[in-house]
C-alpha cells in the first residue's frame, strides 16, 4: 500500500528545487529558447523550427573539432589515470613527506585556470621561455605557434601538469581507505606486489577512480580557458577545440542561434559519454576470472 | 609444530607494545590470548606470524631459530577483526588463492576448495563476491582461505568481534570443533572472558603488553594469580572488598566477619583484599555458613536474562549477577549473601594467597 498522506517531504525539497531551477534550469530554456529562434535584432525574433541544428550538425568544422576534442579527452583519460595512480602509489605513507606530497601535489589545482596558460605560454615560448629555450638549445626546433604537433604537446604538457594531481590526490584516498589487514593477509598469502595491486589496491580504488575518470573526462572534453590563452585555438585550427569552437560561434560570429543549438548538442554529448563510462565502470572487474 | 618465544620484546618509538614474553605452545594445542584493548594481542600475534620482527628475544620452531624469518617462508595463516578477502574475485577463488600461490596443481585446489567450503557451509555460495555475501558469510570465506593452506600455525585476532551475537556463538561452536580435528597449533585472542572459557583449551592472560598469566583456561579461571588478572578473567569485573584477617577470624570491611575456615585456614594475620565473582553473590540466602552484606541499591542492569545489581558496601561498588530480570529500587537497602568458600584472598601486593578449591564448585 502507498503512503499518500506522508508526502509532507516535498516541501522540504522544494526550496532546492526553486535554486536549482533559477541556477540551471531557467538559463538552459533560454538557451534551448535561442536554438529554436532566429534573431535579427531586439524584438525581430522569428521560429526557425530545426534550421540550427540541421546547419550545426552539418558543419564540417564543429566535426573536425569534435574529433580534437574526443583524441584530447581520450590521451588525457590514457596519460592522466595511470599516472595518478602512480604517483599515488609512490607516494609515502606516514611522516612528514605526506604533507609535502600534499601540498606539492595541490599546487597546480590552486591557479586559476587561464593563469595556468599564461604559466605555459611564457614557459614553453622558444624566445624567453625555461622550457622553450631548453629545448631548442638542445637542437630540437619547438614552437608551439607554428607547429601543430608542438601545440599538441605544449597543451597536453599543461593539461598534465594541471590536473594530474587530482587523479593522485583522488587514488590517494582511495589507497589510504584500504585497511592495514588486507595487506598483511597478502603477504602470508605469499601475494607479489603486482597481485597486491591487481587484486586489492585496484578493486579498492574501484569508487575513487570511477569519480576521477568521469571528472577528468567532463573537465577536459569542455576544456577552454588555458587552450585559449596558450594557443587560441592554434596555429590553424589545430587546437581549436569544442569550446573555443562554440564561443567563436558566439562570441566572433554573434550567431546566437546556431550557438545555442551547437551548446544543447555539446551538452548532449557530454551526458552521452559520461553514462556510458559510468556504466562501463560500474561493471568493469566486478566479477573475473584469476 | 612447536613454537617457543624467549624473551620477546617489541618497542616502537617510545612505546612498549610487548614486554618479556615467554610462551611454549605445544604441537597441536591451542591458546585463547585474554586481554583488553591496547593489551598486546595484535602485536604478539604479528610476531608469531613473522610479520613484526622482535625487538629482542627469539622465536624458535620445531628447535629452529627462525626470529629473522619472514612471514613468506613459515607455516602461517591468520584470520583477523575485519573481513579480509580479495574484493573482485569470487569465493572459490579467495579459498583458492594461497593455494594457487603455492602452485598446487588444479584438480588438488578444486578438491581441497570444495572441502573447506563444506566444512565452513559456504560451499553453496562459492560462485559469489565477498560484496555479495553477509558478514557471516564474508568471515567464514576469510576463515575458510586461512584453513585451507593447512598451515602449521593458525592465528584469529578476535575473529568473530564484528559479527552479531547469533552469529557469534554459532561460528564459536563450529570453529571449535574445527580446531579439534586440526594438528596446527591454534591461536585466538579476544577481549570476552566468557568466549575465552566456551573456547577451553590454554589461555594466556595479558596486560599492558605482558603476559600476566598462561596455563590451563579452568585453572587460571580458578586461581587467578594477581588481582589484575581476576579482573580481566571476570566479567563484570571481579568484586574486591578490602579487610584483614585477626584473632582467627577474616573482617571484610567493617561490618562482615567470619571464622576462618576450608580453603583460608591458613592466613596469617594482616590485611588482605577479598574478591568474590558476582555470581557468587546472591540475594537469598542458599546455606547457614552464608555471610550476609548490608548494602544500598545503586543501579540496576538488565542483560538478557539477568540482572546485574550494582550495589554499595562502605563506599565499595559490589556487582551481584541475579538471575532472570529484577527491578530494584534505587536507594534501597539490600541483603547480599555470599559463602566464604568463594572467597578469593590476596596480600597486599595483589597476589593471591588462597582461592576456592575444587569442593567449593562440587558442593554447591
Amino acid at each position: 500500500m502507498e503512503k499518500w498522506d506522508d508526502n509532507r517531504a516535498w516541501f522540504l525539497v522544494l526550496p532546492v528545487f526553486i535554486v536549482v531551477a533559477f541556477s540551471a534550469i531557467v538559463p538552459l530554456m533560454t538557451v534551448v529558447n535561442y536554438s529554436v529562434q532566429d534573431i535579427l535584432g531586439p524584438g525581430q525574433t522569428y521560429f526557425a523550427g530545426t534550421e540550427w541544428f540541421e546547419e550545426v550538425l552539418h558543419d564540417g568544422r564543429l566535426h573536425e573539432a569534435l574529433w580534437r576534442q574526443l583524441l584530447f579527452s581520450g590521451l588525457v583519460l590514457l596519460i592522466e589515470i595511470p599516472l595518478g595512480i602512480m604517483i599515488a602509489l609512490a607516494m609515502p605513507k606516514r611522516g612528514w613527506g605526506v604533507s609535502a606530497c600534499l601540498v606539492t601535489l595541490a599546487l597546480p589545482l590552486l591557479i586559476p585556470w587561464n593563469v595556468i596558460g599564461t604559466i605555459w605560454l611564457i614557459f614553453t615560448r622558444p624566445d624567453i621561455g625555461m622550457l622553450g629555450v631548453a629545448i631548442n638549445k638542445a637542437g630540437i626546433v619547438f614552437d608551439h605557434t607554428a607547429s601543430p604537433t608542438d601545440a599538441w604537446i605544449t597543451v597536453m604538457l599543461m593539461e598534465v601538469w594541471h590536473w594530474t594531481p587530482l587523479v593522485a590526490l583522488l587514488c590517494y584516498a582511495g589507497l589510504r581507505a584500504i585497511p592495514e589487514a588486507y595487506y598483511q593477509a597478502a603477504k602470508i598469502d605469499g601475494a607479489s606486489g603486482w597481485a597486491v595491486f591487481r587484486y586489492i589496491q585496484l578493486p579498492k580504488m574501484r569508487g575513487v577512480l570511477t569519480i576521477a575518470i568521469l571528472l577528468r573526462f567532463m573537465d577536459s572534453f569542455l576544456i577552454y580557458a588555458e587552450p585559449f590563452v596558450l594557443t587560441g585555438g592554434g596555429p590553424g585550427n589545430s587546437t581549436t577545440f569544442l569550446s573555443i569552437y562554440l564561443v567563436k560561434i558566439a562570441m566572433g560570429q554573434f550567431d546566437l542561434g546556431p550557438a545555442a543549438a551547437f551548446s544543447l548538442i555539446y551538452f548532449v554529448i557530454v551526458l552521452l559519454f559520461s553514462f556510458i563510462f559510468y556504466q562501463v565502470l560500474q561493471n568493469v572487474g566486478r566479477r573475473e576470472k584469476q | 609444530m612447536a613454537l617457543v618465544l624467549q624473551g620477546i620484546d617489541k618497542i616502537v618509538g617510545r612505546e612498549v607494545h610487548l614486554k618479556d614474553i615467554h610462551l611454549k605452545l605445544a604441537p597441536g594445542s591451542r591458546h585463547v590470548v585474554l586481554g583488553r584493548t591496547l593489551a598486546g594481542k595484535t602485536s604478539l600475534l604479528r610476531v608469531m606470524a613473522g610479520l613484526d620482527r622482535p625487538t629482542a628475544g627469539r622465536i624458535l620452531v620445531e628447535d629452529r631459530d627462525m626470529t629473522g624469518v619472514g612471514v613468506r617462508k613459515r607455516s602461517v595463516a591468520m584470520v583477523y577483526q575485519q573481513f579480509i578477502n580479495y574484493p573482485s574475485l569470487t569465493v572459490f577463488d579467495n579459498i583458492a588463492s594461497p593455494l594457487k600461490l603455492a602452485g598446487m596443481p588444479k584438480a588438488d585446489i578444486d578438491r581441497r576448495v570444495r572441502e573447506t567450503a563444506a566444512m565452513l557451509h559456504i560451499d553453496n555460495l562459492l560462485d559469489r563476491l565477498p560484496a555479495e555475501l553477509s558478514g557471516g558469510q564474508q568471515q567464514r570465506t576469510a576463515i575458510a582461505r586461512a584453513l585451507v593452506k593447512e598451515a602449521q600455525l593458525l592465528l584469529l585476532d578476535e575473529p568473530l568481534v564484528n559479527l552479531d551475537y547469533k552469529l557469534r556463538e554459532e561460528l564459536r561452536v563450529e570453529l571449535q570443533q574445527i580446531f579439534e580435528q586440526r594438528s596446527a597449533v591454534v591461536v585466538y585472542t579476544t577481549t570476552e572472558p566468557a568466549e575465552a572459557l566456551m573456547l577451553g583449551g590454554n589461555i594466556v592472560v595479558m596486560d599492558e603488553g605482558r603476559i600476566l598469566q598462561a596455563g590451563p583456561t579452568p585453572e587460571v579461571y580458578r586461581h587467578p594469580a594477581t588481582m589484575r588478572v581476576a579482573e580481566i578473567f571476570s566479567d563484570p569485573p571481579i568484586n574486591f572488598i578490602k579487610g584483614d584477617v585477626r584473632d582467627h577470624r577474616a573482617l571484610l570491611g567493617q561490618a562482615i566477619q567470619m571464622p576462618l575456615n576450608g580453603h583460608m585456614a591458613h592466613l596469617a594475620p594482616g590485611p588482605y583484599t577479598f574478591g568474590v565473582r558476582c555470581n557468587h553473590l546472591f540475594l537469598k540466602s542458599t546455606s547457614p555458613e552464608d555471610v550476609a552484606i548490608r548494602a544500598v541499591v545503586e543501579l540496576c542492569e538488565i542483560n538478557g536474562s539477568e540482572t546485574f545489581i550494582h550495589i554499595n558496601y562502605e563506599n565499595t561498588r559490589l556487582v551481584v549477577q541475579d538471575d532472570g530480570v529484577h527491578s530494584l529500587k534505587l536507594g534501597r537497602e539490600v541483603m547480599v549473601y555470599v559463602h566464604p568458600c568463594h572467597l578469593f584472598v590476596y596480600d597486599p601486593e595483589g597476589k593471591l594467597v588462597a582461592s576456592p578449591d575444587q569442593s567449593c564448585y562440587v558442593d554447591r
